[in-house]
């Protein structure tokens, strides 16, 4: 007898329309087919979605934390490139 | 839970004469009968089905049916106007009332059993109501438009685990051979239709199984097909449950439904 | 990652994550025994949620109404979901569910002694929503909190979806009080029987709990046993005495003092008895379990080898 499991799926899902897909949690499915339909039973029985995504789980490649530093941290002193970095004169509306 | 959202309009129930009423009854409450006994059947897997996901699947295919179930059971107590209810329907009629096909109260059996009844079940009633949802009876209509959207869901599932089963491993197919050596026999009453229902019929109140019959077989066909599974040759049909005459695993299933009510008469619950 | 204190030993670093309340997750830096006790935590308790799934499952084809019925069979599959949102969770920290289901099936893994139970008859619906969802729901909304990441994630969600559950067990339990007198005698002889072992439910006193104080430091728990069932019975003796039936206990009193109430000891020997197998229904909710995943097995692999068949034709057709 195969003992195998059933593949990992994560389960993405845009809960109405016009906001993005997020990730809900994850499942067993045999195929994409499958793993559609039960995300569908698994994860929408309150109406919590309008459009599923589903990728198998081996398929997600994760940044590393321990990398962590060097891949955000940068980020964090370009203050410039958020709108709140700039003075606009109050006289100016519309920007 | 699942009544359709209806307009005081179609709540109302037609002005049908008393004979006609009375017959359009009997068919709602088949209808009733076949759904509510289908989701016992399938509420009965609620932990025991071979892997989670596919447990929460079952109760969800049960729960659309018994949705459909109360909505027919309350039309028709609407269509009897004796004040019965829904639950009285359900829970105090005994089994040679019970107007259910016998397919679908035929036991679980092994997994394989479940997908072919749910599967002839599912193919049968999905055009079905997508007929009566082009009805002329307004209630069935809107019943028939809610379920409609279950019941496609209902067929992709059935229709894909058929697949698998037959184009699966050896032992699967084994297992799904069997299963429709079982209960292929059952499928013809479905569309068989009863005196009563051949009166609607040609009456253009309810749809003729006639007309259901070439998308029906398409389907099997096709998915038979998919399995690798050869159509098996016509059983001799099997027929009573729609007319009272159940095969012995009614009365056990109703003595469990309607335990609680039986023993404790006209008691809220 | 955050690091508060870069000096400092792993371990250091990680309880200082902690403390700062920064969550964990999956592929974090953490201390073996941090992902054991989670790894038995969480799988416990969704253990606790399929296994759990029994016993009221015992009353789905015999519920009174049409509407009850749907309500249970929604409720129960409710305990499916979460039981699957639970081995997920766990499932980041590199354990399979296979695993955790052999762990389960051989007896090595634990699942709440509140299921070894029986229900015997429609008021026991009541009382397993009311009162053991009552004391799932003090359980589970600290863990809304918990320091893993996954598993306060998952948790947000069984919680959101467990609210009903209560209610709809409350709900059973007023109707039979308002009932006939039979009616209400059910609802208390239900009562009699579930009141203890629910007590039992928040674990052994916590002079007694060997691993509350690491996991409470860890942040896994927030509050003890002790603590959560005191809360439990506070809660629990008001609406018991709206519903006019009576906790099966003389000691139960209010403590003007305290502002608590105070009440009788939980037969410990029972609870550690049943703990360890000997409960009434331990023997078939683990056979039902894994009958039910033995029977499956065939089911299981139809899926992967006609996925795989599958997989073979596309590619041989690209």
């Amino acid at each position: 007898m195969i003992q195998q499991e059933w593949p990992l799926w994560e389960v993405f899902i845009r809960s109405k329309q016009g906001l993005d897909h997020k990730h809900v949690g994850s499942l067993h499915a045999a195929d994409a087919a499958m793993a559609m339909q039960n995300a569908r039973d698994v994860y929408t029985r309150r109406l919590e979605g309008v459009s599923i995504w589903v990728v198998e789980s081996r398929h997600i490649h994760a940044s590393n934390p321990d990398e962590a530093a060097e891949f955000f941290e940068p980020a964090a002193d370009k203050v410039y490139r958020h709108p709140t970095f700039y003075d606009v004169p109050d006289s100016i509306k519309h920007m | 839970m699942a009544t359709p959202d209806l307009s005081p309009a179609q709540l109302a129930a037609p002005t049908y004469p008393a004979e006609l009423r009375s017959q359009l009854f009997q068919y709602v409450v088949q209808l009733a009968d076949t759904s509510l006994i289908l989701a016992h059947r399938l509420s009965e897997w609620c932990g025991h089905g071979p892997v989670l996901e596919q447990d929460l699947a079952l109760s969800n295919i049960a729960l659309d049916l018994l949705g459909e179930a109360r909505s027919y059971y309350q039309y028709a107590a609407e269509l009897e106007g004796r004040g019965r209810t829904e639950d009285d329907l359900a829970y105090l009629r005994s089994a040679v009332e019970y107007r259910n096909p016998l397919l679908v109260e035929q036991p679980n059996g092994d997994f394989a059993y479940t997908i072919v009844r749910q599967f002839l079940f599912d193919n049968f009633h999905y055009q079905l109501l997508k007929e009566l949802k082009a009805g002329p009876d307004a209630r069935l209509a809107a019943i028939a438009e809610k379920s409609l959207k279950e019941a496609a869901y209902h067929l992709k599932w059935s229709s894909e685990w058929l697949i698998r089963l037959g184009d699966g491993t050896p032992e699967s197919r084994r297992r799904l051979d069997k299963a429709i050596a079982a209960l292929w026999r059952f499928a013809g009453e479905l569309t068989t239709p009863t005196p009563g229902e051949s009166h609607l019929q040609e009456l253009g109140l309810v749809p003729d199984y006639a007309a259901l019959l070439p998308a029906m077989q398409a389907h099997v066909a096709h998915v038979l097909a998919e399995a690798t599974v050869p159509l098996p040759t016509a059983p001799v049909a099997q027929l009573g449950g729609k007319t009272g005459r159940h095969s012995e695993h009614l009365g056990y299933l109703l003595a469990e439904l309607q335990y609680l009510q039986r023993t404790y008469p006209g008691l809220t619950w | 990652m955050e690091t508060l204190a870069p000096d400092l030993s792993p371990e250091a670093q990680f309880q200082a994550r902690i403390d700062a309340d920064i969550r964990i997750e999956p592929k974090d830096w953490m201390p073996e025994a941090y992902r054991k006790t989670l790894i038995r935590q969480i799988s416990q308790h969704a253990h606790s949620e399929l296994v759990g799934m029994l016993p009221e499952g015992n009353w789905i084809t015999r519920a009174p109404s049409l509407k009850r019925k749907a309500i249970l069979l929604a409720k129960v599959q409710d305990e499916a979901g979460h039981g699957l949102y639970l081995y997920s969770a766990a499932e980041t920290l590199g354990t399979s569910r296979d695993q955790m289901l052999a762990d389960l099936h051989s007896g090595k893994a634990k699942y709440s002694s509140i299921f070894n139970y029986p229900t015997l008859s429609w008021a026991d619906m009541g009382c397993v929503g009311w009162l053991v969802d009552g004391a799932a729901i003090l359980n589970q909304v600290p863990l809304c909190r918990t320091s893993y990441g996954p598993y306060a994630r998952a948790m947000v969600r069984v919680c959101k979806e467990e609210s009903f559950h209560q209610r709809q067990g409350f709900e059973i339990m007023q109707t039979l009080c308002e009932g006939a007198p039979v009616q209400k005698e059910m609802a208390q002889e239900a009562l009699n029987r579930w009141w203890w072992p629910t007590l039992m439910m928040f674990g052994p006193k916590d002079a007694d709990s060997p691993n509350t104080e690491q996991s409470m430091k860890w942040r896994i728990k927030r509050f003890t046993n002790d603590e959560l069932r005191q809360k439990f019975v506070d809660m629990m003796v008001p609406q018991a005495e709206f519903l006019g039936l009576k906790v099966p206990d003389d000691k139960v009193q209010w403590n003007e003092e305290r502002q608590a109430y105070d009440f009788g000891e939980v037969d410990w020997e029972e609870f550690w008895n049943v703990v360890k197998g000997n409960g009434l229904c331990n023997h078939e909710r683990l056979q039902a379990r894994v009958q039910a995943h033995e029977e499956g097995a065939w089911v299981r692999e139809a899926a992967l080898a006609h996925a795989a068949k599958r997989k073979e034709r596309a590619a041989v057709a690209a």
